[in-house]
């Protein structure tokens, strides 16, 4: 991908910011501009909180390009607490301790680098929960 | 004389909002002994904190900066500049701050810009937001003290290299968590520590480590600081000073005529090693975790090449509301993963691929 789509997506990427609808409430991600609920035109920019956990998940071994120097990775569709799902990297965890119903939060990583001279993508992860990692 | 040298601005400015960040990794000292000793001989501390393959000083800015801004509860927005010291931003051109400003939502109406001086990068960018803020040219300046330090394999450095740091958000001492009464620079041209352009790993002049760079910096901050604002060290509740190892700050504390006790809560570097411009700043957020209101700090950073900052604060009842609004220190030291020497040599990237 080359840079400006990068730069177009990085706000979305960085901290996780979506839409809300203001007819009905609803919070999208990603920003779509048209509401999933209700059909009507959604513009007003929303951070997500970052907070939600995991609905499902996987281990990948075999990684597509870009990727293959961190493998193994999981990768896991996480329920938003504010509605929406999204498909992110775990990451600081270790595949015996993810379970459904994990709570996750959002983190800002590295996703990963254009070659050694290219840019580095920044971009959403999500970790299990700090303040209950520790207990 | 050196009352007249006091860095104090115009208007009264205090810390309004602090995080730190560790990351999740320890390789023990035991570990690189192990590799390169036999694990015969002695270490300078238990374990060092290492970041994972997808970390780095941006990554680390970000959460760090979030934790002070869930503290602060300001508007990202009202904050005129970012601000990350380090000496291992990941561009060598392209600066880590605007892509930290970007996340935290503080963009495009604002300052950023990357600070540098070894170890105590984080202190000078703590400095600057003073003045900014102090002057009236902003109402909020965020600084950032952040490193992923890396010690040549083999070498006394591999122990102690660490990464983590913390950010400090400086604001209207109406607002503070802790006062800023003021601060002290003192700075000389010593080769203790340094790394050329294109080189991987730093070198040190083995000699100069020791009495003529950290001891003479840091004594010679703290001690005119403490003349200039009329304190002695009986007069602080705590102290933190730069921990390049666990016996360098010891010593210069008992030096100073501080207790072990002043300096506990704040000695990190024996659990998580030396992060560089971090070191300082993260030290002083282990502090205000625990912090009663009126306590004094002095907080002196040393950084190679060198020089020391030295600060006088003192902590305020507002501390005591926002403490609990984000990780404590304490809580990211606790969330430790141990890892070998084979796992730090894949994550700090020493492999070689091809
Ligand atoms: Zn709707």
């Amino acid at each position: 991908m080359e840079v400006s789509r990068h730069w177009r997506l990085q706000t979305q990427r960085y901290s996780l910011v979506g839409e809300t609808c203001d007819t009905c409430g609803v919070k999208l991600f990603p920003p779509r501009d048209v509401c999933l609920e209700c059909e009507a035109p959604a513009k007003e920019l929303y951070t997500f909180t970052g907070v939600g956990e995991i609905f499902s998940y996987t281990t990948i071994y075999e990684a597509p390009a870009g990727f293959e120097h961190t493998t193994p990775y999981m990768i896991a569709l996480i329920k938003l607490e504010e509605g929406p799902l999204v498909t992110a990297q775990l990451t600081d965890v270790d595949q015996e301790e993810v379970y459904v119903g994990m709570p996750v939060e959002m983190v800002t990583r590295k996703l990963r680098t254009e070659g050694e001279e290219g840019v580095i993508i920044y971009g959403y992860k999500f970790r299990p929960a700090v303040e209950t990692a520790v207990q | 004389m050196s009352k007249d040298k006091l860095m104090k601005p115009q208007k009264p400015v205090g810390i309004v909002g602090y995080g730190a960040y560790v990351p999740r990794y320890r390789l023990p000292a035991s570990e690189v002994a192990r590799m390169w000793t036999g694990g015969s001989g002695g270490v300078p501390i238990q374990e060092k904190a290492v970041n994972g393959l997808d970390e780095d000083v941006v990554t680390m800015s970000i959460e760090a900066a979030r934790n002070a801004l869930k503290r602060a509860r300001i508007n990202p927005q009202d904050s005129r500049a970012v601000w990350v010291g380090s000496e291992s931003h990941p561009y060598a051109v392209k600066p880590s701050s605007t892509i930290v400003a970007e996340a935290i939502g503080a963009v495009p109406h604002t300052q950023a810009a990357d600070w540098e001086f070894a170890c105590k990068a984080g202190t000078e960018a703590m400095q600057a937001a003073i003045a900014f803020v102090g002057s009236g040219m902003a109402q909020y300046a965020l600084s950032i003290g952040m490193d992923t330090a890396q010690g040549r394999p083999g070498d006394a450095l591999e122990y102690t290299a660490a990464a983590g740091g913390a950010a400090l958000l400086i604001g209207p001492a109406a607002e503070a968590v802790a006062l800023i009464h003021g601060s002290y620079s003192f700075v000389t041209d010593t080769p203790d520590f340094w790394r050329r352009a294109h080189a991987n790993y730093p070198s040190h002049g083995d000699r100069f480590t020791g009495e003529p760079a950290y001891f003479k910096h840091i004594m010679g901050a703290a001690q005119a600081l403490m003349e200039a604002v009329g304190r002695t060290p009986a007069d602080y509740q705590w102290a933190v000073f730069h921990q390049p190892n666990a016996k360098f700050p010891q010593r210069v504390a008992k030096m100073l005529g501080f207790a072990p006790e002043q300096i506990a809560p704040g000695l990190l570097s024996p659990r998580i090693g030396n992060t560089y411009s971090g070191s300082t700043m993260i030290g002083l957020t282990a502090i205000l975790d625990v912090a009663e209101p009126g306590d004094r700090i002095l907080m002196v950073s040393y950084g190679s090449g060198a020089g020391s900052d030295a600060f006088d604060l003192e902590v305020t009842e507002r501390l005591l509301a926002v403490r609990h609004l984000a990780p404590s220190t304490e809580t990211y030291i606790s969330r430790r993963t141990v890892i070998d020497y084979a796992t730090y040599t894949r994550f700090r990237d020493k492999l070689k691929m091809s």
